[in-house]
């Protein structure tokens, strides 16, 4: 990463990492090597589909609020991300 | 709840809400552009976290800041009273929107259509991928399949090799011989011919099926391999991703909320672009999916029919038309193969939601019959991803659109239907 690009700090499943600003909270699941987002009705592994806010299947509780869409939100400093396997 | 009044109001910033925006503010009128996204500029011109300035994108963004059109971003429309009269939410707070005249500019979904494996993550949907990757989706050193059919799949291949990703094969399932009877026809737009070359001499090492389409992903809990159908047999393509496309779906759910007539998933306009409810206008990829040309068209002729400028719409009208000629072309040249429809197998979940498998719903009439039997598109993406595919797979015509458009709390939904129960007894 490039040092004069802003970036910001988050926290996935208790890891803490630093990302881009402007990087969405789905991106920062991945950067964590996280691949599980969800488990389905079944419990089957389900994980970022549409990229753009309508399938549902990247959500994520999001500093403590469950069913967030990660692909819609972007990385905050202080920002807390957990998957459902977490 | 909060109430904001323009004279237009334009819902979707993508490139035919950003030219409906301009062309209507700049002819004086106090527009309101809405977006559920952070930034305007839709699928299409999406910035992510590494700006890659687009040179249209650009242009067009400066004149809208500089028409003086508002931009309302986090903005989701969930309920309407009317064509005038909508309701969104912003955050948690509900606002209400009334306007003069009001500009649909919803856009396309991906077309899913589902085979065995495509719910393990790590399959996405193509333009999905492209859009994933501009958010700083980790795709350096990773191997990716690019399938499905269409221009696109060579634009997000090319992107996506940008960005370091290893392209293992595009796999087209058009046949060769399908692409190039259209050639000749593709002549009319050179600056359009110019631009797949240069996306065609990018990709020029990677592997190019042709005639061949996805049959099944192996993995357990991540992509491992992707199977596919070429040249009469299978082939095992070893990947870590699998980006998807089978083309677009015209957004029209908010267009049949609000009563608009739909032909064959399409929103019905006329000349200039009014859909068949007064005072409401339809621009892009919605009326017909025709791209990003057609989509500016297409918006400046609403912008400016929308702000009552009948002589400007009709001179927009022309570039319009040459468009949606192109797009018509690419159409005959991409058609999808019936296979496509018949790659789900018994087990294969089609309704990701509330994994209902192809096996439980094949055979329905429709798909409100499915989905009070099997709970098939009822989860949270209301059959965004499903319907589609099932209305190819089982011959199913158009379900019914019912609020909200999105979930949202019930007490949202009380605080909306107390504002319509208030709107009626005055």
């Amino acid at each position: 990463m490039k040092h004069n690009q802003a970036t910001c700090r988050v926290t996935v499943n208790g890891e803490g990492l630093r990302v881009a600003s402007g990087t969405s909270v789905a991106a920062a699941v991945a950067l964590a090597r996280v691949g599980t987002f969800r488990r389905s009705a079944t419990g089957a592994p389900r994980g970022p589909l549409c990229g753009m806010g309508i399938c549902f299947e990247c959500r994520v509780e999001l500093d403590g609020r469950a069913g967030v869409r990660s692909c819609m939100a972007q990385c905050r400093d202080g920002m807390i991300v957990r998957t459902s396997d977490a | 709840m909060r109430e904001v009044t323009a004279d237009v109001v334009v819902i979707g910033a993508g490139p035919a809400g950003v030219a409906a925006a301009c062309a209507a503010a700049e002819r004086g009128k106090r527009v309101v552009l809405l977006d559920e996204n952070p930034a305007p500029g839709g699928q299409i011109w999406r910035q992510g976290n590494r700006p890659q300035p687009q040179p249209a994108a650009r242009l067009w963004i400066d004149r809208l800041r500089a028409s003086g059109a508002e931009l309302h971003t986090g903005v989701r429309l969930v309920d309407v009273s009317g064509p005038r009269d909508l309701f969104a939410r912003k955050g948690e707070q509900t606002v209400r929107y009334r306007s003069g005249a009001t500009v649909l500019a919803t856009g396309a979904r991906e077309l899913f259509l589902p085979f065995p494996g495509w719910t393990l993550p790590g399959v996405f949907g193509a333009g999905g991928l492209q859009a994933m990757a501009k958010g700083g989706w980790p795709v350096a050193g990773r191997r990716v399949v690019v399938a499905g059919s269409g221009p696109l799949l060579l634009a997000v291949a090319v992107h996506l090799q940008q960005a370091g990703a290893v392209i293992v094969a595009l796999v087209e399932q058009a046949a060769k011989s399908a692409l190039a009877a259209a050639a000749p026809a593709l002549l009319r737009y050179p600056a359009k011919l110019r631009q797949v070359a240069g996306l065609g001499w990018s990709l020029r090492r990677v592997d190019k099926l042709y005639g061949a389409w996805p049959l099944r992903v192996e993995g357990e809990d991540a992509v491992e391999v992707l199977v596919v159908h070429a040249r009469g047999g299978e082939r095992r393509l070893s990947c870590d991703l699998v980006a998807c496309g089978f083309g677009l779906v015209p957004e029209t759910m908010l267009a049949t909320l609000l009563g608009a007539a739909v032909d064959h998933g399409v929103v019905r306009v006329a000349r200039n672009q009014a859909t068949s409810v007064e005072g409401l206008y339809a621009a892009g990829e919605l009326t017909g999916v025709g791209g990003v040309d057609a989509a500016l068209s297409e918006g400046m002729v609403a912008g400016c029919a929308a702000a009552g400028d009948v002589a400007a719409a009709r001179d927009h009208a022309a570039v319009r038309d040459k468009e949606a000629a192109f797009a018509r072309v690419l159409d005959r040249a991409f058609k999808l193969r019936p296979e496509l429809t018949a790659l789900a197998e018994a087990d294969t979940v089609v309704c990701r939601c509330e994994d209902v498998s192809w096996g439980e719903v094949r055979g329905f009439d429709d798909a409100r019959d499915a989905k009070l039997k099997t709970r098939c598109g009822m989860g949270l993406c209301q059959g965004r991803i499903c319907g589609p595919a099932l209305r190819l797979m089982n011959d199913w015509g158009p379900d019914r659109v019912r609020p909200p458009l999105f979930p949202i709390t019930t007490a949202a939904l009380a605080e909306i239907g107390a504002a319509q129960a208030t709107e009626v007894q005055q």
